[in-house]
Protein backbone atom coordinates (compact mmCIF):
# COMPACT_ATOMS: atom_id res chain seq x y z
CA UNK A 1 0.00 0.00 0.00
CA UNK A 2 1.04 3.50 -0.53
CA UNK A 3 1.79 5.05 3.14
CA UNK A 4 1.29 8.30 3.52
CA UNK A 5 4.68 10.19 3.29
CA UNK A 6 6.45 11.06 6.65
CA UNK A 7 7.05 14.13 7.14
CA UNK A 8 11.13 14.73 7.74
CA UNK A 9 12.33 16.95 10.07
CA UNK A 10 15.83 16.25 9.66
CA UNK A 11 14.98 12.27 11.08
CA UNK A 12 14.11 14.26 14.40
CA UNK A 13 12.56 12.20 17.33
CA UNK A 14 9.52 13.53 19.25
CA UNK A 15 9.59 11.30 21.46
CA UNK A 16 12.41 9.50 23.06
CA UNK A 17 11.84 7.52 26.20
CA UNK A 18 14.32 5.65 27.63
CA UNK A 19 14.30 2.79 30.95
CA UNK A 20 11.14 4.43 32.27
CA UNK A 21 9.53 2.70 35.24
CA UNK A 22 5.93 3.70 36.67
CA UNK A 23 4.70 2.40 40.19
CA UNK A 24 1.42 2.96 42.19
CA UNK A 25 1.25 2.68 45.59
CA UNK A 26 4.75 1.45 48.42
CA UNK A 27 6.54 -1.09 49.83
CA UNK A 28 4.30 -4.19 50.63
CA UNK A 29 1.74 -2.73 48.13
CA UNK A 30 3.98 -1.40 45.23
CA UNK A 31 2.57 -2.48 41.50
CA UNK A 32 5.44 -1.94 38.79
CA UNK A 33 2.50 -1.02 36.06
CA UNK A 34 5.59 -0.18 33.37
CA UNK A 35 8.63 -2.12 33.99
CA UNK A 36 11.99 -0.90 32.34
CA UNK A 37 9.91 0.72 28.83
CA UNK A 38 12.61 1.71 25.72
CA UNK A 39 11.30 3.30 22.42
CA UNK A 40 11.26 6.15 20.89
CA UNK A 41 8.59 7.94 18.10
CA UNK A 42 9.88 9.95 14.70
CA UNK A 43 8.41 13.00 14.09
CA UNK A 44 5.58 12.54 11.64
CA UNK A 45 5.13 8.97 12.88
CA UNK A 46 2.19 7.07 14.08
CA UNK A 47 3.48 4.19 16.78
CA UNK A 48 0.96 2.20 18.87
CA UNK A 49 0.79 0.26 22.08
CA UNK A 50 -1.25 -2.57 22.34
CA UNK A 51 -1.47 -5.64 25.12
CA UNK A 52 -4.32 -6.55 27.02
CA UNK A 53 -6.00 -4.54 30.10
CA UNK A 54 -3.43 -4.20 32.76
CA UNK A 55 -0.23 -4.70 30.65
CA UNK A 56 0.70 -0.44 31.00
CA UNK A 57 -0.07 0.63 27.82
CA UNK A 58 -2.23 3.61 29.32
CA UNK A 59 -0.39 4.15 32.09
CA UNK A 60 3.09 4.83 29.85
CA UNK A 61 0.58 7.91 28.52
CA UNK A 62 -0.50 8.82 31.71
CA UNK A 63 3.08 9.18 32.41
CA UNK A 64 4.33 11.05 29.99
CA UNK A 65 1.54 13.75 30.66
CA UNK A 66 1.82 14.00 33.82
CA UNK A 67 -0.94 12.16 35.40
CA UNK A 68 0.73 9.07 36.76
CA UNK A 69 3.23 11.14 39.20
CA UNK A 70 5.51 8.13 40.23
CA UNK A 71 8.08 7.45 37.75
CA UNK A 72 11.88 7.38 36.49
CA UNK A 73 13.47 7.16 33.59
CA UNK A 74 13.98 9.54 31.03
CA UNK A 75 11.48 11.02 28.87
CA UNK A 76 12.36 13.31 25.90
CA UNK A 77 9.72 15.33 23.94
CA UNK A 78 11.30 17.06 20.96
CA UNK A 79 14.75 16.42 22.03
CA UNK A 80 13.69 18.49 25.44
CA UNK A 81 13.92 16.23 28.50
CA UNK A 82 10.98 16.43 31.05
CA UNK A 83 11.12 17.40 34.50
CA UNK A 84 8.37 16.54 37.47
CA UNK A 85 6.82 20.11 36.95
CA UNK A 86 6.21 20.45 33.38
CA UNK A 87 6.12 24.10 31.33
CA UNK A 88 3.18 25.45 29.90
CA UNK A 89 5.46 24.76 26.56
CA UNK A 90 4.42 21.13 27.17
CA UNK A 91 1.50 21.31 27.09
CA UNK A 92 1.46 23.11 23.80
CA UNK A 93 3.37 20.41 22.58
CA UNK A 94 1.80 17.02 24.10
CA UNK A 95 -2.30 16.70 24.31
CA UNK A 96 -4.31 13.39 25.33
CA UNK A 97 -7.55 12.10 23.77
CA UNK A 98 -9.32 9.84 26.01
CA UNK A 99 -10.85 6.65 25.78
CA UNK A 100 -14.72 7.71 26.78
CA UNK A 101 -16.34 10.40 25.24
CA UNK A 102 -19.27 10.51 28.12
CA UNK A 103 -16.53 10.97 30.82
CA UNK A 104 -14.16 13.24 29.63
CA UNK A 105 -16.64 16.28 28.47
CA UNK A 106 -17.79 18.33 31.88
CA UNK A 107 -21.54 17.82 31.47
CA UNK A 108 -22.40 21.47 32.03
CA UNK A 109 -20.13 22.92 29.70
CA UNK A 110 -21.46 23.45 26.20
CA UNK A 111 -18.92 22.92 22.82
CA UNK A 112 -18.05 26.53 22.96
CA UNK A 113 -17.12 26.88 26.49
CA UNK A 114 -14.87 23.67 26.69
CA UNK A 115 -13.03 24.47 23.80
CA UNK A 116 -13.21 28.62 24.51
CA UNK A 117 -11.72 28.01 28.01
CA UNK A 118 -8.42 25.65 26.48
CA UNK A 119 -7.68 28.72 23.89
CA UNK A 120 -8.34 31.23 26.44
CA UNK A 121 -5.53 28.86 28.81
CA UNK A 122 -3.02 28.81 26.11
CA UNK A 123 -2.93 32.42 25.53
CA UNK A 124 -4.27 32.53 22.23
CA UNK A 125 -6.60 36.24 21.59
CA UNK A 126 -8.74 34.98 18.49
CA UNK A 127 -10.88 32.37 20.37
CA UNK A 128 -13.85 33.41 18.39
CA UNK A 129 -12.12 32.41 15.01
CA UNK A 130 -10.10 29.55 16.56
CA UNK A 131 -13.57 27.90 17.93
CA UNK A 132 -15.09 28.01 14.41
CA UNK A 133 -12.04 26.80 12.80
CA UNK A 134 -11.42 23.91 15.29
CA UNK A 135 -15.21 22.19 15.44
CA UNK A 136 -15.19 22.60 10.88
CA UNK A 137 -11.91 20.62 11.37
CA UNK A 138 -12.95 18.06 13.08
CA UNK A 139 -16.15 17.84 10.75
CA UNK A 140 -18.55 19.30 13.26
CA UNK A 141 -19.44 22.78 11.66
CA UNK A 142 -21.64 25.78 13.30
CA UNK A 143 -24.73 24.11 14.25
CA UNK A 144 -22.60 21.92 17.16
CA UNK A 145 -21.24 24.99 18.92
CA UNK A 146 -23.79 25.94 21.60
CA UNK A 147 -24.51 22.37 22.07
CA UNK A 148 -24.07 20.50 25.33
CA UNK A 149 -22.70 17.00 25.64
CA UNK A 150 -25.66 15.27 26.27
CA UNK A 151 -26.90 16.67 22.82
CA UNK A 152 -24.27 14.87 21.11
CA UNK A 153 -23.45 11.19 19.90
CA UNK A 154 -20.74 9.34 21.15
CA UNK A 155 -18.86 10.06 18.07
CA UNK A 156 -19.87 13.76 18.08
CA UNK A 157 -18.63 13.84 21.31
CA UNK A 158 -15.17 12.09 20.72
CA UNK A 159 -14.83 14.61 17.79
CA UNK A 160 -15.05 17.19 20.59
CA UNK A 161 -12.60 16.17 22.34
CA UNK A 162 -10.05 15.56 19.44
CA UNK A 163 -10.95 19.59 18.93
CA UNK A 164 -9.88 20.23 22.11
CA UNK A 165 -6.96 18.22 21.88
CA UNK A 166 -5.83 19.98 18.93
CA UNK A 167 -6.93 23.58 20.14
CA UNK A 168 -3.44 24.02 21.40
CA UNK A 169 -1.98 23.34 17.95
CA UNK A 170 0.14 20.41 19.51
CA UNK A 171 2.55 18.22 17.66
CA UNK A 172 2.71 14.99 19.46
CA UNK A 173 -1.31 13.56 20.40
CA UNK A 174 -1.68 10.98 22.63
CA UNK A 175 -4.55 8.66 21.98
CA UNK A 176 -5.96 6.45 24.74
CA UNK A 177 -8.40 3.85 22.88
CA UNK A 178 -10.19 6.74 21.03
CA UNK A 179 -12.26 4.30 19.30
CA UNK A 180 -13.27 1.60 21.59
CA UNK A 181 -16.16 3.34 22.95
CA UNK A 182 -17.54 3.85 19.46
CA UNK A 183 -19.95 1.34 16.99
CA UNK A 184 -17.70 0.13 14.13
CA UNK A 185 -19.79 2.60 11.70
CA UNK A 186 -18.52 5.53 13.71
CA UNK A 187 -14.98 4.42 14.07
CA UNK A 188 -14.18 4.49 11.18
CA UNK A 189 -15.41 7.67 10.55
CA UNK A 190 -13.20 8.88 13.73
CA UNK A 191 -10.00 7.08 12.76
CA UNK A 192 -10.28 8.96 9.13
CA UNK A 193 -10.72 11.84 10.77
CA UNK A 194 -7.57 11.25 12.77
CA UNK A 195 -5.43 9.91 9.78
CA UNK A 196 -7.35 13.08 7.69
CA UNK A 197 -5.39 15.53 10.53
CA UNK A 198 -2.51 14.05 11.17
CA UNK A 199 -1.90 14.69 7.37
CA UNK A 200 -3.07 18.32 7.41
CA UNK A 201 -1.33 19.36 10.67
CA UNK A 202 1.76 17.14 10.30
CA UNK A 203 0.97 15.30 13.97
CA UNK A 204 2.75 12.64 15.66
CA UNK A 205 0.60 10.03 17.18
CA UNK A 206 1.30 7.92 19.77
CA UNK A 207 -1.82 5.48 20.11
CA UNK A 208 -3.12 3.20 22.85
CA UNK A 209 -5.81 0.25 21.65
CA UNK A 210 -6.58 -3.61 22.32
CA UNK A 211 -7.59 -3.99 18.81
CA UNK A 212 -4.48 -5.09 16.38
CA UNK A 213 -6.35 -3.85 13.18
CA UNK A 214 -7.17 -0.36 14.75
CA UNK A 215 -3.36 -0.32 15.18
CA UNK A 216 -2.94 -1.95 11.97
CA UNK A 217 -4.55 0.57 10.21
CA UNK A 218 -3.57 3.67 11.93
CA UNK A 219 0.12 3.12 12.72
CA UNK A 220 3.52 2.67 11.26
CA UNK A 221 5.48 0.76 14.09
CA UNK A 222 4.07 -0.79 17.04
CA UNK A 223 4.98 -2.14 20.94
CA UNK A 224 3.36 -4.81 21.90
CA UNK A 225 3.47 -5.15 26.38
CA UNK A 226 2.85 -7.69 28.72
CA UNK A 227 2.57 -7.07 32.65
CA UNK A 228 3.78 -3.63 32.41
CA UNK A 229 6.87 -4.97 29.82
CA UNK A 230 7.38 -4.30 26.55
CA UNK A 231 8.33 -7.65 24.56
CA UNK A 232 8.44 -6.77 20.84
CA UNK A 233 8.69 -3.78 19.04
CA UNK A 234 7.91 -4.32 15.38
CA UNK A 235 6.54 -2.58 11.90
CA UNK A 236 3.07 -2.83 10.74
CA UNK A 237 4.17 -4.39 7.44
CA UNK A 238 5.72 -7.61 9.67
CA UNK A 239 2.36 -7.59 11.81
CA UNK A 240 0.17 -7.90 9.01
CA UNK A 241 2.58 -10.86 7.37
CA UNK A 242 1.85 -12.37 11.34
CA UNK A 243 5.79 -12.08 11.26
CA UNK A 244 5.59 -11.98 15.22
CA UNK A 245 8.53 -13.38 17.12
CA UNK A 246 7.87 -12.95 20.65
CA UNK A 247 5.31 -15.82 21.46
CA UNK A 248 2.96 -13.65 23.44
CA UNK A 249 2.46 -11.39 20.15
CA UNK A 250 1.96 -13.94 18.11
CA UNK A 251 -1.03 -15.50 21.03
CA UNK A 252 -2.56 -11.68 20.41
CA UNK A 253 -2.01 -12.31 16.49
CA UNK A 254 -3.67 -15.60 16.25
CA UNK A 255 -6.84 -14.09 18.60
CA UNK A 256 -7.54 -11.13 17.09
CA UNK A 257 -8.04 -12.71 13.27
CA UNK B 1 -38.62 -29.55 15.22
CA UNK B 2 -40.24 -27.41 17.14
CA UNK B 3 -38.67 -23.89 18.09
CA UNK B 4 -37.94 -23.82 21.92
CA UNK B 5 -39.29 -19.68 21.61
CA UNK B 6 -40.98 -18.24 18.89
CA UNK B 7 -41.73 -14.56 18.86
CA UNK B 8 -44.62 -12.54 16.43
CA UNK B 9 -44.44 -8.67 15.99
CA UNK B 10 -42.51 -7.68 18.84
CA UNK B 11 -42.92 -4.22 19.62
CA UNK B 12 -40.63 -1.97 22.19
CA UNK B 13 -42.36 1.53 22.95
CA UNK B 14 -41.27 4.21 25.05
CA UNK B 15 -43.60 7.01 25.81
CA UNK B 16 -41.76 10.81 25.57
CA UNK B 17 -42.36 13.79 25.48
CA UNK B 18 -41.83 14.26 21.78
CA UNK B 19 -44.45 11.23 21.26
CA UNK B 20 -43.81 7.41 21.56
CA UNK B 21 -40.47 5.82 20.84
CA UNK B 22 -40.43 2.70 19.30
CA UNK B 23 -37.22 1.07 19.78
CA UNK B 24 -38.50 -2.40 18.26
CA UNK B 25 -40.78 -2.15 15.39
CA UNK B 26 -42.76 -5.56 14.82
CA UNK B 27 -39.68 -8.05 14.70
CA UNK B 28 -40.60 -12.08 14.32
CA UNK B 29 -38.18 -14.73 14.98
CA UNK B 30 -37.59 -18.01 16.29
CA UNK B 31 -34.75 -19.68 18.41
CA UNK B 32 -34.30 -23.56 17.99
CA UNK B 33 -31.60 -25.73 19.62
CA UNK B 34 -28.73 -23.50 18.04
CA UNK B 35 -26.64 -20.10 18.61
CA UNK B 36 -28.49 -17.11 17.62
CA UNK B 37 -26.78 -13.71 16.62
CA UNK B 38 -28.40 -10.61 16.76
CA UNK B 39 -26.08 -7.64 15.71
CA UNK B 40 -26.29 -3.54 14.99
CA UNK B 41 -25.03 -0.95 16.36
CA UNK B 42 -26.49 0.70 19.32
CA UNK B 43 -29.56 2.34 19.55
CA UNK B 44 -31.17 -0.53 16.74
CA UNK B 45 -32.86 -2.33 19.47
CA UNK B 46 -30.76 -5.55 20.30
CA UNK B 47 -30.42 -5.15 24.07
CA UNK B 48 -34.17 -4.20 23.99
CA UNK B 49 -35.20 -7.56 22.29
CA UNK B 50 -33.34 -10.15 24.62
CA UNK B 51 -34.60 -8.33 27.90
CA UNK B 52 -38.18 -7.88 26.40
CA UNK B 53 -38.54 -12.24 25.96
CA UNK B 54 -37.59 -11.81 29.37
CA UNK B 55 -39.91 -9.33 30.46
CA UNK B 56 -36.97 -7.09 32.21
CA UNK B 57 -38.67 -3.49 30.61
CA UNK B 58 -39.56 -1.41 33.07
CA UNK B 59 -42.67 1.32 33.03
CA UNK B 60 -43.80 3.38 30.97
CA UNK B 61 -41.66 1.42 28.38
CA UNK B 62 -44.18 -0.73 26.97
CA UNK B 63 -43.77 -4.54 25.11
CA UNK B 64 -46.17 -5.47 22.52
CA UNK B 65 -46.20 -8.86 20.67
CA UNK B 66 -48.77 -10.76 18.86
CA UNK B 67 -46.81 -13.46 21.17
CA UNK B 68 -43.60 -14.90 22.54
CA UNK B 69 -44.13 -18.45 22.76
CA UNK B 70 -41.83 -20.41 25.43
CA UNK B 71 -42.61 -23.92 24.61
CA UNK B 72 -46.19 -22.95 23.46
CA UNK B 73 -46.75 -21.00 26.18
CA UNK B 74 -47.14 -17.14 25.62
CA UNK B 75 -44.98 -15.42 28.46
CA UNK B 76 -47.21 -11.84 27.74
CA UNK B 77 -50.38 -13.75 29.50
CA UNK B 78 -48.13 -14.88 32.44
CA UNK B 79 -48.11 -13.21 35.86
CA UNK B 80 -45.12 -11.53 37.32
CA UNK B 81 -45.35 -14.19 39.86
CA UNK B 82 -45.10 -16.75 37.10
CA UNK B 83 -42.64 -14.92 35.00
CA UNK B 84 -40.10 -15.20 38.29
CA UNK B 85 -39.93 -19.00 37.79
CA UNK B 86 -39.34 -18.72 33.76
CA UNK B 87 -36.52 -15.95 34.70
CA UNK B 88 -33.45 -17.80 35.79
CA UNK B 89 -35.00 -21.66 35.57
CA UNK B 90 -36.33 -21.58 31.72
CA UNK B 91 -34.93 -18.11 30.29
CA UNK B 92 -31.51 -17.00 31.67
CA UNK B 93 -29.30 -13.94 30.54
CA UNK B 94 -25.55 -12.51 30.75
CA UNK B 95 -25.08 -8.99 30.86
CA UNK B 96 -22.51 -7.03 29.60
CA UNK B 97 -20.32 -5.97 32.39
CA UNK B 98 -19.77 -8.31 35.25
CA UNK B 99 -19.47 -5.03 37.55
CA UNK B 100 -22.84 -4.14 37.89
CA UNK B 101 -24.61 -7.61 37.40
CA UNK B 102 -22.57 -8.96 40.88
CA UNK B 103 -23.95 -8.32 44.57
CA UNK B 104 -20.64 -6.50 45.78
CA UNK B 105 -21.25 -7.02 48.98
CA UNK B 106 -22.17 -11.15 48.95
CA UNK B 107 -19.30 -13.85 48.55
CA UNK B 108 -19.39 -15.42 45.16
CA UNK B 109 -19.86 -19.01 46.83
CA UNK B 110 -23.55 -17.55 48.46
CA UNK B 111 -24.45 -15.79 45.36
CA UNK B 112 -24.14 -18.96 42.91
CA UNK B 113 -25.67 -21.42 45.95
CA UNK B 114 -28.70 -18.84 45.88
CA UNK B 115 -29.26 -19.07 42.53
CA UNK B 116 -29.22 -22.48 42.83
CA UNK B 117 -31.84 -22.85 45.92
CA UNK B 118 -34.06 -20.73 44.21
CA UNK B 119 -34.94 -22.70 41.98
CA UNK B 120 -34.14 -26.70 43.20
CA UNK B 121 -34.73 -28.14 46.79
CA UNK B 122 -31.63 -29.15 47.96
CA UNK B 123 -29.69 -28.61 50.97
CA UNK B 124 -26.95 -26.09 51.68
CA UNK B 125 -23.79 -28.43 51.15
CA UNK B 126 -25.02 -30.15 48.20
CA UNK B 127 -25.67 -26.70 46.42
CA UNK B 128 -21.52 -26.26 47.85
CA UNK B 129 -20.63 -28.84 45.62
CA UNK B 130 -23.26 -27.86 42.82
CA UNK B 131 -21.32 -24.53 42.58
CA UNK B 132 -17.61 -25.75 43.17
CA UNK B 133 -18.51 -28.18 40.08
CA UNK B 134 -19.93 -25.71 37.84
CA UNK B 135 -16.97 -23.18 38.69
CA UNK B 136 -14.96 -26.22 38.15
CA UNK B 137 -17.01 -26.10 34.20
CA UNK B 138 -16.19 -22.28 33.54
CA UNK B 139 -12.52 -23.30 34.46
CA UNK B 140 -12.17 -20.96 37.42
CA UNK B 141 -8.57 -22.34 38.78
CA UNK B 142 -8.87 -22.19 42.65
CA UNK B 143 -12.67 -22.94 43.00
CA UNK B 144 -12.78 -22.91 46.64
CA UNK B 145 -10.60 -19.89 47.13
CA UNK B 146 -13.64 -17.98 44.41
CA UNK B 147 -16.37 -19.35 46.59
CA UNK B 148 -14.93 -17.34 49.72
CA UNK B 149 -14.49 -14.01 47.76
CA UNK B 150 -16.32 -11.19 46.84
CA UNK B 151 -16.55 -9.88 43.37
CA UNK B 152 -14.28 -7.21 43.64
CA UNK B 153 -11.57 -9.46 43.83
CA UNK B 154 -12.29 -10.93 40.99
CA UNK B 155 -10.92 -9.73 36.99
CA UNK B 156 -13.48 -9.24 34.59
CA UNK B 157 -12.85 -12.25 32.70
CA UNK B 158 -13.31 -14.19 35.91
CA UNK B 159 -16.15 -11.85 37.04
CA UNK B 160 -18.20 -13.13 33.63
CA UNK B 161 -17.36 -16.63 33.91
CA UNK B 162 -18.83 -16.01 37.61
CA UNK B 163 -22.15 -15.07 35.71
CA UNK B 164 -21.83 -17.91 33.44
CA UNK B 165 -21.83 -20.41 35.94
CA UNK B 166 -24.50 -18.56 37.86
CA UNK B 167 -26.93 -18.45 34.56
CA UNK B 168 -26.37 -22.17 33.98
CA UNK B 169 -26.78 -23.65 37.10
CA UNK B 170 -30.22 -23.89 37.17
CA UNK B 171 -29.84 -25.63 34.23
CA UNK B 172 -31.96 -23.35 32.14
CA UNK B 173 -33.37 -23.93 28.31
CA UNK B 174 -32.26 -20.86 26.96
CA UNK B 175 -29.21 -18.48 27.36
CA UNK B 176 -29.59 -14.66 26.29
CA UNK B 177 -25.84 -13.27 25.98
CA UNK B 178 -25.97 -9.29 26.18
CA UNK B 179 -22.94 -8.69 24.91
CA UNK B 180 -20.93 -10.96 27.15
CA UNK B 181 -17.69 -10.17 26.27
CA UNK B 182 -17.40 -6.41 24.85
CA UNK B 183 -15.74 -4.99 28.77
CA UNK B 184 -12.91 -8.40 28.14
CA UNK B 185 -9.53 -8.18 26.16
CA UNK B 186 -9.32 -10.42 23.38
CA UNK B 187 -7.57 -13.12 24.65
CA UNK B 188 -9.86 -13.42 27.36
CA UNK B 189 -12.79 -12.88 25.18
CA UNK B 190 -12.02 -16.50 23.48
CA UNK B 191 -11.78 -18.29 26.50
CA UNK B 192 -15.44 -16.74 28.18
CA UNK B 193 -16.55 -17.91 24.08
CA UNK B 194 -15.48 -21.47 24.23
CA UNK B 195 -17.03 -22.45 27.51
CA UNK B 196 -20.31 -20.76 26.87
CA UNK B 197 -20.05 -22.81 23.61
CA UNK B 198 -19.34 -26.32 25.10
CA UNK B 199 -22.10 -25.68 27.76
CA UNK B 200 -24.78 -25.03 25.24
CA UNK B 201 -23.74 -27.81 23.18
CA UNK B 202 -23.37 -30.44 26.67
CA UNK B 203 -26.46 -29.07 27.52
CA UNK B 204 -28.73 -28.57 24.40
CA UNK B 205 -29.57 -25.26 24.87
CA UNK B 206 -30.88 -22.46 22.66
CA UNK B 207 -28.38 -19.33 22.54
CA UNK B 208 -29.26 -16.00 21.60
CA UNK B 209 -25.90 -13.75 21.13
CA UNK B 210 -26.53 -10.09 21.17
CA UNK B 211 -23.28 -8.40 19.83
CA UNK B 212 -21.95 -5.66 18.22
CA UNK B 213 -19.06 -7.68 17.22
CA UNK B 214 -19.77 -8.78 13.64
CA UNK B 215 -16.41 -10.86 13.44
CA UNK B 216 -17.19 -12.14 16.42
CA UNK B 217 -20.86 -13.11 15.68
CA UNK B 218 -20.01 -14.73 12.17
CA UNK B 219 -17.25 -17.15 13.88
CA UNK B 220 -19.71 -17.91 16.93
CA UNK B 221 -22.99 -18.34 15.48
CA UNK B 222 -24.96 -20.84 13.88
CA UNK B 223 -27.88 -18.21 12.19
CA UNK B 224 -27.30 -14.02 12.46
CA UNK B 225 -30.44 -11.62 12.65
CA UNK B 226 -29.15 -7.93 11.77
CA UNK B 227 -31.12 -5.24 13.14
CA UNK B 228 -31.40 -1.47 12.16
CA UNK B 229 -33.64 0.88 13.73
CA UNK B 230 -35.48 -1.73 15.53
CA UNK B 231 -36.10 -3.79 12.54
CA UNK B 232 -34.65 -6.83 11.20
CA UNK B 233 -32.67 -6.12 7.90
CA UNK B 234 -31.31 -8.97 7.21
CA UNK B 235 -31.38 -12.68 8.25
CA UNK B 236 -28.23 -14.94 7.26
CA UNK B 237 -26.50 -18.09 7.66
CA UNK B 238 -23.03 -17.52 9.97
CA UNK B 239 -20.59 -18.63 7.93
CA UNK B 240 -22.26 -16.61 4.53
CA UNK B 241 -22.13 -13.18 6.65
CA UNK B 242 -19.57 -11.94 4.66
CA UNK B 243 -21.44 -12.45 1.21
CA UNK B 244 -24.19 -10.64 3.29
CA UNK B 245 -26.77 -8.75 0.81
CA UNK B 246 -28.20 -5.86 2.17
CA UNK B 247 -26.48 -2.24 1.89
CA UNK B 248 -26.14 -2.07 5.59
CA UNK B 249 -24.48 -5.15 6.52
CA UNK B 250 -22.13 -4.41 3.56
CA UNK B 251 -21.28 -1.03 4.88
CA UNK B 252 -20.69 -2.39 8.64
CA UNK B 253 -18.33 -4.87 6.97
CA UNK B 254 -16.47 -2.53 5.15
CA UNK B 255 -15.85 0.22 7.98
CA UNK B 256 -14.00 -2.96 9.77
CA UNK B 257 -10.52 -2.31 9.17
CA UNK B 258 -8.78 -5.42 8.48
CA UNK B 259 -5.03 -7.11 8.82
CA UNK B 260 -5.23 -8.81 5.69
CA UNK B 261 -6.28 -5.81 3.56
CA UNK B 262 -4.52 -2.47 4.18
CA UNK B 263 -6.56 0.56 3.02
CA UNK B 264 -5.62 4.29 2.89
CA UNK B 265 -9.27 5.16 4.26
CA UNK B 266 -12.15 2.76 5.79
CA UNK B 267 -15.55 3.07 4.04
CA UNK B 268 -17.98 4.96 6.35
CA UNK B 269 -21.35 3.94 6.28
CA UNK B 270 -23.87 6.56 4.38
CA UNK B 271 -27.38 5.49 5.90
CA UNK B 272 -30.57 4.98 3.58
CA UNK B 273 -33.85 6.53 4.82
CA UNK B 274 -35.42 4.11 3.44
CA UNK B 275 -33.79 1.09 5.18
CA UNK B 276 -35.45 2.10 8.60
CA UNK B 277 -39.10 2.32 6.41
CA UNK B 278 -38.47 -1.53 4.88
CA UNK B 279 -40.33 -3.77 6.38
CA UNK B 280 -39.01 -6.35 8.95
CA UNK B 281 -37.47 -9.72 7.37
CA UNK B 282 -38.58 -12.90 9.53
CA UNK B 283 -36.24 -14.30 11.29
CA UNK B 284 -37.27 -17.75 11.32
CA UNK B 285 -35.96 -20.64 10.70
Amino acid sequence: MVRRPKRERSGMKMLEIDGLDVWFGRDRDRVDAVKQATFDVASGESFGLVGESGSGKSTILRAITGLAPTWSGNIKVGGQRIERKRARAFYKQVQMVFQDPYASLHPRHSVDAVLGETLHLHGFRDIDARVVRLLDDVGLGQKFRFRYPHQLSGGQRQRVAIARALAPEPELLLLDEPTSALDVSVQAEILNLLADLRQEHGLTYLMVSHDLSVVGHMCDRLAVMKDGEIVEIMDVADLRAMKATHPYSQHLLQASV
Amino acid sequence: MNPLLDIENLWVRFPTRQGTFDAVRGISFSLGRERLGIVGESGSGKSMTGRAILRLIRPPGIVEADHIKLGGVDLLEKSEKEMRDVRGERISMVMQDPKFSLNPVMTIGDQIIEAYRLHNKASKSTAWTKALEMLEAVSIRNPERVMRAYPHEMSGGMGQRIMIAMMLIPNPEILIADEPTSALDVSVQRQVLDIMDKLVKERGMGLIFISHDLNLVADFCDRVLIMYAGRIVEVCDADKLHDAQHPYTRGLLNSLPRLDTPRDRLDVLTRDPSWSDAPSVSGRA
